[in-house]
């Protein structure tokens, strides 16, 4: 009844990578910042995310990748949501990627990337920042 | 009609969902829509699926779009879990169970989260199945936050009420007590492969066959069923109950259009009226400086808050007998 937009992000484990702690940690500290949070569970497809995001009209999608094919994947998402007119969805990403990788994903509209050790206060203030309810 | 009811008409995903977003938010500009909808809604079968925390309501739900979607029909889905009572955040994780779905374009499934309001619903889970109804899904399953013994508001918002249980949860006590059980149309019982299952469904029917208004002549009498939602065991006859139960409610009320019995649009009506109290004149209240002085009042002693409330509610009720 709070005639106030509250954040909607998308949790998302694309592809064949079983290693969720990670994404189920950021989903919780998402939560106890006061997001809804939209947890996809795993092994999903570029397309299969993209379709939910939408379907749950999400404000941010968060790919969380520890396999080592984020350069397919997450590029690949992002390209998904300009076709489907969800490019106002901000897209980020978290995991392992070698350094050389991070500017090339950042280049193809990954908005940011965080790795291992970056602590969860940075990520969520990050979003605070850079994420904004759509449609205002 | 403005372009965001035609969009929801021709079944527009990006304009549905933003719209159950705005509903969702409180938006003002959502009414106009609404209204423009209702004449387009009461045509879908508005199943609802309730039962504590654990008990398979998902994974049922994942089931039931599969056998729906097999015999052609389109499936909108409303899957509702808590919003947290301290950071107003919420996890929701539904969807996890029903994502085989996602790329399926007769499928609609929409997350949401409880935003303080009990009950088993949201405020906004009614204007949500509308709108799903005037997008022209077939049928619209809601699936309530987790529920323990008193969250019965999913039965004003469904046509069919489906009460999910498992095995051992109580005895024969738990059975006759008041709340939810006196709900269900249908009831199941989920993981029927484990110990306890016959005495579960011995307890449920024995609370049925006490009931006389449900074995009086040509009364609906809600039949158990047994299912392993994960094995899509026994979940085409639970099916076919709820088409059994669709059935008999058309014949009850003489192949009306359901959604306008009384006794629904009563419902429809108080609960709208309702919510507009709540927004427009509760929370303008609490926040007003003679709430807060109430609150002082009460606090030094001067006034119990029984007189506060009567002093607080005079100027609502205007001159009329409190």
């Amino acid at each position: 009844m709070a005639n106030k937009r509250v954040l909607r992000v998308m949790v998302a484990k694309p592809g064949l990578d079983g290693h969720d702690r990670g994404a189920r940690i950021i989903a919780r500290a998402f939560r106890d910042a006061g997001f809804e949070v939209i947890y996809t569970g795993l092994h999903q497809s570029p397309e299969e995310i993209v379709e939910a995001a939408i379907q749950e009209d999400v404000d941010m999608i968060g790919l969380s990748s520890l396999a080592g094919a984020h350069n397919y994947l997450f590029p690949r998402t992002v390209e998904l949501l300009r076709e489907k007119g969800g490019d106002d969805i901000v897209v980020c990403g978290g995991g392992i990627f070698p350094d050389n990788d991070i500017s090339e994903l950042k280049a193809s509209g990954i908005k940011e990337v965080f790795t291992p050790g970056t602590p969860l206060t940075e990520i969520i203030e990050w979003v605070q920042e850079n994420v904004k309810p759509r449609g205002g | 009609m403005t372009s965001v009811a035609e969009k929801v008409k021709a079944g527009d995903v990006r304009t549905v969902a933003r719209l159950i977003r705005d509903i969702d938010d409180g938006m003002p500009g959502v009414k106009k829509t609404l209204k423009e909808l209702y004449p387009y809604t009461g045509r879908a079968h508005v199943i609802g699926i309730t039962g504590s925390p654990g008990v398979g309501k998902s994974t049922l739900v994942d089931q039931m779009i599969n056998h729906l979607r097999k015999k052609g029909k389109t499936v909108g889905t409303l899957a509702i879990d808590p919003t947290s009572p301290f950071s107003g955040g919420a996890i929701l994780g539904d969807r996890v169970r029903m994502q085989r779905h996602a790329m399926d374009q007769g499928v609609y499934i929409r997350s949401m989260a409880t935003r303080g309001h009990f009950g088993g619903l949201t405020h906004s889970t009614r204007s949500a199945i509308d709108v799903l109804d005037a997008m022209g899904k077939d049928y619209i399953i809601v699936e309530t936050v987790g529920v323990g013994q008193d969250e019965v508001d999913v039965v004003k918002a469904a046509h069919t009420t489906i009460i999910v249980l498992v095995p051992g949860m109580g005895d024969d006590i738990q059975a006759i007590k008041a709340g939810i059980l006196e709900i269900g149309d249908i009831f199941v019982i989920n993981k029927s492969e484990r110990e306890g299952t016959d005495k579960t469904l011995s307890d449920i029917r024995a609370m049925i066959e006490m009931d006389p208004d449900k074995y009086a002549k040509g009364k609906w009498k809600p039949p158990i069923l047994k299912t392993e939602a994960v094995f899509d065991k026994g979940v085409s006859e639970f099916l076919e109950e709820i088409d059994k139960h669709w059935e008999y409610l058309k014949e009850s009320c003489d192949g009306k259009a359901l959604r306008k019995t009384r006794k629904k649009v009563r419902d429809e009506l108080a609960e709208l009226i309702k919510n507009r109290f709540i927004k427009d004149i509760l929370n303008n209240l609490i926040k007003s400086k003679e709430f807060d002085k109430a609150v002082d009042s009460i606090l030094n002693g001067t006034i119990d808050p029984y007189t506060a409330c009567d002093n607080v509610m005079l100027p609502i009720l205007g001159t009329r007998k409190k």
